[in-house]
């Protein structure tokens, strides 16, 4: 399962590269920010998407989980 | 539910406030206008001339405080940046140069409609065009790529300018310049203009409010939220526009506008597209640079800049029109903004590398 690495990108970066994580990967994400606005648009984003949504806070940084 | 209400909330905020600066002093449809503002203290601070739009505007110090003020508060504030900052300074001025074909950001376009300016919806036209034409960018890879953490200090200059700028206004400096007629000499008593500033400043960084994120976030994801603060601000200005007897419905004789429908179409196209490059409208710019973002802080400096250019090499449109330097100066931008889409995009970066 690879992380995504979307920390330090400008909006709406982060979102976009969730959606295209799930292009390979349907029912698992796990991406790696750095903000809360981020985090907060992710989340939005994946359970539009039918996703339920978990947070994990490493260190300054917040990895979202996203499964279906 | 409970974040949309609040982005509603907000944007029923900045709509009243807007109305309400402009029955305390402020120009017409001009509560807020962003680009407007920080030309005003391009002027002030003597970096153009034009001796009718020069003024330290403390609402555009209240923004960057209240979001700075706040953010600390919530443990949100971080220091970072490095993510292609003089891409971000040259795109920031090229989104002024826009702005002042038009004569207003995007939150003064949409005050503007919400004042019966139909001037405006060539405007909004432009900028979708403009937002469609960044994502198509965005689309295909584009990314000013990543910032990194910064030292704590790096992100306190930028509020401490703004504070310094407060004192020096409060303190009624000799060396500032300040308009005596003309838009510049029309404003809302300083506390009333700073504590607007402040509230809209806290509201916007709480809800993330941002007036090119909503059609971009439809167009991408058919996500609704920050739309839906963008029609919040133009419903209750409207609704305040009405009440207060200032709604004025038409396309001739509106304030600080003119009924160029092809330039404030392109001048818009212009600040829809840099703005989305940018990955904030100038609003949230100004919100990011108070919570440590100093890739936003240079922005904010290429939109002084940009403006400080538009008025000395009279690029700026005026009541009785757009310029011909301006005219020259959008497309020349419009090109150049392109230009830049392509070569922080994928295909560029990989042709590069192959």
């Amino acid at each position: 399962m690879n992380i995504i690495d979307a920390r330090g990108m400008s909006c709406p970066q982060p979102v976009l590269m969730t959606k295209n994580a799930l292009k390979t990967s349907p029912e698992l994400v796990q991406i790696l920010v750095d903000n809360e606005t981020a985090k907060g648009n992710i989340e939005r984003y994946l359970s539009h998407e039918g996703f339920s949504v978990e947070f994990k806070i490493q260190g300054d940084d917040i990895l979202v989980m996203g499964q279906k | 539910m409970k974040e949309k209400r609040s982005i509603i909330f907000a944007g029923a905020i900045v709509g009243i406030l807007s109305v309400l600066l402009v029955y305390f002093g402020n120009p017409a449809n001009m509560g807020f206008c962003i680009a407007c503002f920080l030309r005003d203290i391009a002027g002030g601070i003597g970096l153009h001339r034009a001796a009718v739009v020069q003024y330290i505007r403390p609402e555009v110090i209240g923004l960057v405080l209240g979001a700075f003020l706040v953010s600390l508060k919530n443990k949100e504030f971080k220091t970072n940046g490095g993510s292609s900052p003089f891409t971000r300074f040259f795109l920031g001025a090229m989104v002024m140069i826009g702005a002042l074909m038009f004569l207003g950001c995007p939150l003064r376009m949409v005050l503007r409609l919400a004042g019966g300016d139909l001037n405006a919806l060539l405007g909004i036209g432009g900028y979708a065009v403009g937002i469609l034409s960044g994502v198509l960018f965005l689309n295909k890879g584009f990314s000013l790529k990543r910032s990194y953490k910064m030292p704590s200090v790096e992100g306190y200059i930028f509020p401490g300018i703004n504070l310094g700028l407060l004192i020096l206004l409060l303190a009624g400096a000799g060396f500032l310049f300040f308009s005596t007629e003309g838009p510049g000499s029309m404003h809302a008593p300083i506390w009333i203009a700073l504590g607007a500033g402040l509230i809209v400043g806290w509201l916007a960084q709480r809800t993330r409010l941002c007036m090119v994120g909503g059609i971009r976030d439809m167009i991408l994801f058919r996500d609704s939220h920050l739309i839906s603060g963008f029609i919040a601000i133009l419903f209750f200005a409207f609704a305040g526009n009405v009440l207060l007897g200032y709604f004025n419905l038409g396309f001739a004789d509106q304030p600080i506008a003119h009924s160029d429908g092809l330039w404030n179409f392109m001048g818009m196209l212009l600040a829809g597209w840099g703005s989305v490059l940018l990955g904030g409208c100038p609003m949230r710019q100004l919100i990011l640079a108070g919570e440590g973002n100093t890739d936003s802080a240079v922005s904010v400096m290429g939109m002084v800049a940009g403006a400080a250019i538009a008025h000395n090499f009279g690029l700026a449109s005026s009541g009785a029109g757009p310029t011909a330097n301006g005219q020259i100066a959008v497309l020349i931008s419009i090109v150049l903004v392109a230009i830049i889409s392509a070569a922080n995009s994928d295909f560029a970066i990989r042709r590069a590398e192959a």
